[in-house]
C-alpha cells in the first residue's frame, strides 16, 4: 500500500477491493478485511480525513462523519451497514465515550476510540466502556490495518453463541486482544479453533501447555474439525444435557481421560447427530475441568468461590467446565461423590483428595483468571503448583457442590441482607456470580460480583489444590488490574472460577427444585441449610477451620442441590437477574466461584452481558470497583484472612439495581438479537466468555 | 532548472525540515498515501490543517483575550490543535500544543498567552516552510517529472 515513489498505488490495488462478499456470501468472507465497513467519527476535518485515506488504502469501505450524533442515527438508520466504528475521544457535541457505550448497546459494534490524549486514565476509560481498541494519535496505517482483527473476533463470539462449544475460548478471544494465531483461526474460526486460541489465550503456563498437549493429542481430530468448522461456521447447538454428558463421562473413563480422543468417544456414546468436533470441543473442557479439580484439590480456596449459596460454589473453583460432569453428576448421586473424587483425581493425575463431604474439592481455578478478558493470566496453573501445602486436609472441602464455601458468617450476613436486594443482579453481577461457580440462578445467593472487581475468592478452602494458592494470584493480578477494567474485567475476574454450574448446570434437569428455594431465602449467616439433595449424600464435613471453611462445608452439603435446581430454573431466563444476592462487600469468595455456568451456556451472552455490564458498569459507576478482596489462604489456620477493600458496595449494588430495568431490557434485546433462548441447558463453558472490551 | 537538479532540491528541502523537527514520521505517513489515484493527497490535507487551524487559533485568541479566561474552552481547542497537527506531522507545532495544554491546567492565563504565541510561531513556521515544499513539487510535476520518494533514515 505505501507507496514511497508515489508511483502507482491505490489505483491498481482498487481492483481488489471486491467489496465485502467474495466469496459469495459466506460470512467467513465478510470477516475479510478487504471491504470491511468502518464507520469513523472525528470532528477534526484533518485526521477525518487521513483516516479515511489510511482506511481506504486498507482497502476498506470508510464512511466519514464529523459529528457523534450523526454517526448514532447513521449507525441506527442501517443497524448492519457497519462492521465497526472508529471514534475520536473528544467531541463536541458528544463525548466519544457516549457514543462508544451507544454503539456497544444499540448495535453491538466493535469500537475504536482514539485521541490524542494518551494519559493512562483516558485509556483505561475506553477499555473501561468497552472499546476493542484505543488508538493514540497521530494514527498509523499499521494500527488501522489489523482492526479488522476486532471484527472477527467480535462475530466469532457471536457465532458461537449457538454452538455449545468454543464459546468460551471466543469470548475469551474476544475479551483478551492477544490470542495466538488469532489471526489465522480467527477465519477459520470453528470451535477447534477457537479452542485452540482461548486455550492459547490462557497465559498461564500450566494451560498453555496443557492445551497444547491437547492439541497435540487431537491434533488429527482437531484438524479435521477445523476444516469442517471453518466450512460450516454455523452449527447446530449442542447442549450437552446431563445425560449426554454422563455418557461422555462413560464413554472418556473407559477409554481413560488421558487417552480418550473424540473419534473413539464419539463412538462410544453412539449418540445421532453428535459430531466429533462437538466431543472434541466438549472434551477439551472436560480436561480442563479435570486439570482443575486436581490443582485444587488442597485448595480451600475453591469454596471460596462459592458464594454462599455454594451452588455451584462447591465448584467454584472449577473453572473447567469439565467439572460440571462430575459434580453434577455426584450430586445427583449418579456419580458417588467418592467416585467423583477419585475419578477427578485420576484424571487429574493427582491423590484422590476427597472431602469430607466425599465431593472432590475443584480447585476454584481462575479459569476466569486465565480467560478473562482483562488478564490472562492465568493464577491457575501458578496457584495449582503451591498452595496446596497451606490447608489443613480438613479444608478440602471445597466441595463441588455448589455449596457456598468460604463463606464466612459475616459474609453470609451480608449476603443475606443482599438478597433482600431482589434479584436483579446487574448483569455483571451476575456474570461475577456466575463466574463464582454460583449459578447465577440462585440468585439470593450469589453475590453481585458487580463486575467490579475481581473479586478474590474468600479464603480458599482446603482443597487438595491450593486453590488459595492460586486464587492469590489471581486475585492480585486482578485487583492491580482491576484498574484498568471496571466493568469488564470485574466480569472475568470473579468467574476466575470456572463455575460448578457447569455441574449445576448438568444435574438441572435432575436435581430437585426444593433446595434452590430454601437456599434462597434463608441464607443463615453461619451455617446453610442443608436441604435433603436427593441424591446427594455429603455428610457435612466437620470443621475445624474457622467459619470460613466450616460455612463451607455446610454450604457445600445443603446447596449442592439447590445450587443445581437453581441452575435450572434461572437456566430458562438466561436471565442473570435471578442471582440476587447482591454481593457483599465482604464476601471475597463469591466473585471467584461465579460459576460461568450462566457465562458458559451461552457464550454470546455473557459476552453481550460483560459488554452491557461494562458499559453499564461504565455508565453507572464511575467509582472504581467495589471490592477488593484479596483472600490469603492460611496454611494451617482456621481463619482466613480476608482483605476486603470495599469501595463502595452497598452503591454499587444499590447501582446495580437500578440498572436492571436497563440491563434487563438490554439483555432481553441482546439475547434477540443473539437469537439465543432463555434456557440454556447447554453447558457453554466459556469461561473467557465473560464479556467483551473492547477494551 | 533542470528536473534532476529540481528533484534534488525538493530532497534537500523535505530532509532540512525533518532533520529541524518541523516535520517528523506521520508526514512520511502521509505521503505514502498519495499516489496515482490520489495524487494531491498531501498538499489537500495540509490545506485542510492549515484552514481549521486558522479558525482554532483565531478561536484562542479570542478565549485568551477575554476578561475572565475559560479554561474549559481552551482546552478543547489547544487539544484539537494537537491532535491535528500531530497527524500532519508538524512537530513543533503539537509540542508547542502539549506545554500549551500544562499551562491551562494550571490555568495560568500568563503563561497560556505565551504559548499561544509559541504555537502560532511555529505554525507561521511550518505552514511557510510547506507551501514552499509544495510549490516545490509543483514545479517538478508541471516540468514533467515525478516527485521523488523520501529517502530518509527514519
Amino acid at each position: 500500500m505505501m507507496n514511497p515513489s508515489h508511483g502507482r498505488g491505490l489505483g491498481s490495488g482498487g481492483g481488489s477491493s471486491s467489496g465485502r462478499n467474495q466469496g459469495g456470501g459466506e460470512t467467513v468472507v465478510e470477516m475479510f478485511p478487504s471491504g470491511l465497513r468502518v464507520l469513523v467519527v472525528d470532528d477534526d476535518p484533518t485526521c477525518l480525513m487521513i483516516l479515511e485515506r489510511m482506511l481506504r488504502t486498507c482497502l476498506y469501505e470508510v464512511t466519514k462523519c464529523n459529528r457523534a450524533e450523526i454517526a448514532l442515527s447513521l449507525l441506527r438508520k442501517n443497524k448492519h451497514g457497519f462492521d465497526i466504528v472508529i471514534s475520536d475521544v473528544h467531541m463536541p457535541d458528544m463525548d466519544g465515550f457516549k457514543l462508544l457505550e451507544h454503539v456497544g448497546l444499540e448495535m453491538d459494534l466493535p469500537v475504536i476510540m482514539m485521541s490524542a490524549d494518551d494519559s493512562k486514565s483516558v485509556v483505561l476509560k475506553g477499555v473501561t466502556h468497552g472499546a476493542v481498541d484505543y488508538l493514540i494519535k497521530p494514527v498509523r496505517m499499521e494500527a488501522l490495518k489489523n482492526i479488522w482483527q476486532h471484527v472477527v473476533r467480535k462475530r466469532r463470539t457471536e457465532w458461537n453463541v449457538p454452538e455449545h462449544s468454543g464459546s468460551i475460548e471466543d469470548t475469551g478471544e474476544r475479551q483478551q486482544q492477544q490470542h495466538r494465531g488469532v489471526s489465522g483461526a480467527a477465519v477459520s474460526g470453528g470451535e477447534d479453533g477457537a479452542d485452540d486460541n482461548s486455550s492459547s489465550v490462557n497465559e498461564g503456563n500450566n494451560w498453555r501447555s496443557s492445551s497444547r498437549k491437547r492439541k497435540d493429542e487431537e491434533g488429527e481430530d482437531q484438524g479435521d474439525d477445523k476444516e469442517e468448522d471453518a466450512s460450516n461456521l454455523k452449527k447446530p447447538r449442542v447442549v450437552w444435557s446431563v445425560e449426554l454428558h454422563q455418557q461422555f463421562v462413560a464413554a472418556v473413563n473407559q477409554l481413560g481421560v488421558e487417552k480418550a480422543v473424540p473419534k473413539k468417544i464419539l463412538e462410544l456414546m453412539n449418540v445421532p447427530g453428535l459430531t466429533r468436533e462437538n466431543v472434541a470441543s466438549h472434551l477439551q473442557k472436560y480436561r480442563i475441568y479435570l486439570r482443575r479439580l486436581g490443582g485444587v484439590s488442597q485448595h480451600q480456596g475453591n469454596l471460596n468461590n462459592s458464594f454462599m449459596t455454594g451452588q455451584d460454589a462447591s465448584f467454584g473453583p472449577l473453572s473447567t467446565l469439565n467439572g460440571f460432569d462430575l459434580q453434577a453428576l455426584a450430586v445427583t448421586g449418579q456419580l458417588p461423590a467418592q467416585s467423583l473424587a477419585q475419578l477427578q483425581a485420576a484424571g487429574l493425575g493427582r491423590p484422590a483428595m476427597v472431602s469430607k463431604s466425599g465431593l472432590p474439592v475443584s480447585s476454584i481455578v481462575d479459569e476466569r483468571s486465565i480467560f478473562s478478558f482483562d488478564n490472562p493470566k492465568t493464577r491457575y496453573g501458578d496457584g495449582l503448583g503451591h498452595h496446596g501445602q497451606q490447608h489443613q486436609p480438613q479444608q478440602q472441602m471445597n466441595l463441588l457442590h455448589g455449596i457456598p464455601t468460604g463463606m464466612e458468617p459475616r459474609q453470609l450476613a451480608g449476603l443475606q441482607q443482599q438478597i433482600p436486594m431482589g434479584n436483579r443482579m446487574s448483569i455483571q453481577q451476575q456474570i461475577a456470580a456466575v463466574r463464582a461457580g454460583h449459578s447465577t440462578q440462585n440468585s439470593g445467593m450469589l453475590m453481585p460480583l458487580a463486575g467490579q472487581q475481581p473479586l478474590p475468592r474468600g479464603p480458599p478452602p482446603m482443597i487438595p489444590s491450593s486453590q488459595a494458592s492460586i486464587r492469590q494470584p489471581m486475585l492480585s493480578n486482578r485487583i492491580s488490574e482491576r484498574s484498568g477494567f471496571s466493568g469488564r474485567n470485574s466480569i472475568p475476574e470473579s468467574s476466575r472460577v470456572l463455575p460448578t454450574s457447569y455441574t449445576n448446570l448438568a444435574t438441572q434437569h435432575s436435581s430437585s427444585s426444593m433446595a434452590y428455594n430454601n437456599f434462597q431465602q434463608e441464607l443463615p449467616v453461619n451455617s446453610f441449610p442443608l436441604p435433603s439433595a436427593p441424591g446427594l449424600s455429603v455428610p457435612v464435613p466437620v470443621r475445624k477451620v474457622p467459619s470460613y471453611q466450616e460455612e463451607v462445608n455446610s454450604s457445600e452439603a445443603g446447596f449442592s442441590n439447590p445450587s443445581y435446581e437453581m441452575l435450572t430454573n434461572r437456566q430458562n431466563d438466561w436471565d442473570l437477574r435471578s442471582i440476587g444476592i447482591a454481593f457483599d462487600a465482604h464476601q471475597d469468595a463469591e466473585s471467584v466461584a461465579f460459576s460461568n455456568s450462566e457465562a458458559y451456556s451461552s457464550s454470546s451472552m455473557s459476552r453481550n452481558n460483560t459488554a452491557i455490564a461494562a458499559t453499564e458498569h461504565g455508565r453507572n459507576q464511575q467509582q472504581p470497583p467495589l471490592l477488593h478482596h484479596q483472600v490469603y489462604a492460611d496454611g494451617g489456620n482456621s481463619s482466613v484472612r480476608v482483605k476486603s477493600e470495599r469501595v463502595s458496595a452497598d452503591s454499587a449494588a444499590m447501582a446495580f439495581h437500578g440498572q436492571y430495568s436497563n440491563q434487563e431490557d438490554l439483555m432481553s434485546a441482546l439475547l434477540k438479537q443473539e437469537g439465543i433462548a432463555p434456557v440454556d441447558t447447554e453447558f457453554d463453558f466459556d469461561a473467557y466468555s465473560i464479556d467483551n472490551i473492547p477494551v | 532548472m533542470e528536473l534532476v537538479q529540481m528533484q534534488k532540491n525538493l530532497q534537500d528541502y523535505t530532509k532540512s525540515l525533518f532533520l529541524e523537527g518541523i516535520l517528523d514520521s506521520q508526514f512520511l505517513q502521509l505521503q505514502q498515501l498519495q499516489d496515482e489515484s490520489n495524487p494531491d493527497f498531501v498538499s489537500q490535507v495540509v490545506s485542510l490543517f492549515f484552514q481549521d487551524s486558522d479558525r482554532i487559533l483565531n478561536d484562542l485568541s479570542l478565549s485568551l483575550d477575554q476578561q475572565v479566561v475559560d479554561f474549559k474552552k481552551v482546552d478543547p481547542h489547544v487539544h484539537q490543535l494537537k491532535g491535528s497537527s500531530s497527524s500532519i506531522g508538524a512537530q513543533r507545532v503539537k509540542n508547542a500544543c502539549v506545554v500549551f495544554r500544562s499551562f491551562c491546567e494550571q490555568q495560568n492565563v500568563e503563561g497560556c498567552h505565551r504559548c499561544l504565541q509559541q504555537v502560532k510561531q511555529e505554525y507561521y513556521l511550518v505552514k511557510n516552510r510547506l507551501e514552499t515544499l509544495f510549490k516545490l513539487e509543483q514545479q517538478i510535476v508541471a516540468s514533467g517529472g515525478m516527485i521523488p520518494a523520501m529517502e530518509l533514515g527514519f
